[in-house]
């Protein structure tokens, strides 16, 4: 396992913790169309985190046009540019799948309480 | 056919890489070499060309003829090893005893092929094994996994040698053309190749020059990465 490690380090990003299940955020996904390359942003919940280094992947959910969308996104991808959260919520469970079933008020979650503690970037 | 140089192996794991573009390239992590060439046959000496290669220390519980063998060749006892078949009495007259060959005779983009030993399945029926498709599972099929007809009755009344039947699955040495090398870390001694490899992790491989491929076509291959 340890050379996997090694093979993995020098592609880890470093700006890449600091969220989790059930928290809003916005990411910045490189789009490359014909030549030019842009940045297109998708703004949803969290609902998944799983795997560890380079094969770490995370999705998320939004509501678009009243259809769900989900997306995952590997998360050391160089595609992405960054992860910003925009609004930590409190939840229970690590895995969101409930929230599938769910629409509109039912949806929504609780905004995270804790102010006192700093960001911590994993 | 075509014999080409190569290095002793160890699995050790997949994973995945980013390649340039972005996007994420399935990975085979092989500890490989750094290998010591013990003997070099040549064709007017014993019949065939080839070099003998040394691979992983070993320390513990060595025999006395092998330590006996490491002794006369004069390096420290090694694990495992190997003969790779060269093509030509040259290429093998290259190569002198003692000395080590490691990832670096490789380069990203290059097409290599990989052989290793399959993990074993044990006796498996014929589904699995030659990938009969079997029967219905329902509606009163009465027919599921079974051989069903293996020939034909009073002539010949025997089985044509050969049969597909169930039995004993891998366990076999098994070789993976035209793999790209995706990465090298040679102080690591490692190699990325893209894509699956035989064998459970730890298990031996060898990972040797491609045999099937021109000069052209590596060239290609190694200019495009």
């Amino acid at each position: 396992m340890d050379a996997i490690r090694i093979v993995e380090a020098g592609q880890l990003k470093k700006d890449r913790g600091g969220f989790g299940p059930g928290d809003t955020v916005r990411v910045q996904v490189k789009v490359v169309e014909g030549e030019k390359e842009r940045t297109q942003a998708f703004e949803g919940v969290v609902i998944r985190k799983r795997g560890e280094g380079t094969r770490a992947s995370f999705t998320v959910r939004r509501i678009s046009y009243g259809v769900g969308v989900e997306r995952t996104f590997p998360l050391q991808s160089p595609r992405i540019e960054a992860v910003q959260v925009i609004r930590r919520g409190q939840v229970r469970r690590s895995k969101l799948y409930y929230l599938r079933g769910l629409a509109g008020k039912a949806a929504r979650l609780k905004q995270k309480r804790a102010v006192l503690v700093p960001q911590s970037d994993e | 056919m075509a014999r080409k140089e190569g290095l002793i192996g160890r699995k050790i794991g997949m994973t995945q890489v980013f390649a340039d573009d972005g996007n994420r390239v399935p990975v085979t992590v092989i500890e490989a070499g750094p290998c010591t060439v013990l003997g070099v046959r040549t064709k007017g000496a014993h019949g065939y060309d080839a070099i003998q290669l040394g691979f992983s220390p070993k320390k513990k519980n060595v025999s006395k003829p092998s330590a006996g063998f490491f002794k006369k060749v004069g390096v420290p006892v090694l694990g495992v090893v190997r003969e790779i078949r060269l093509e030509k009495t040259e290429k093998a007259q290259a190569y002198q005893v003692g000395q080590t060959l490691s990832v670096s005779i490789f380069e990203p983009g290059e097409l290599v092929d990989v052989v290793g030993m399959t993990k074993g399945k044990g006796f498996q029926g014929g589904v699995k094994r030659h990938g009969w498709y079997g029967g219905d599972a329902t509606h009163g099929s009465m027919f599921h996994r079974a051989p069903g007809s293996i020939g034909a009755s009073s002539d010949p009344s025997r089985v044509w040698p050969g049969h597909h039947l169930p039995g004993r699955m891998g366990g076999d040495r098994r070789t993976v053309l035209n793999m790209t090398v995706v990465r090298i870390f040679p102080e690591q001694n490692l190699v990325l190749v893209g894509g699956a490899v035989p064998g459970a992790t730890g298990g031996l491989v060898l990972v040797r020059k491609s045999v099937k491929t021109t000069k052209a076509q590596q060239q290609k291959a190694t200019s495009s990465k």
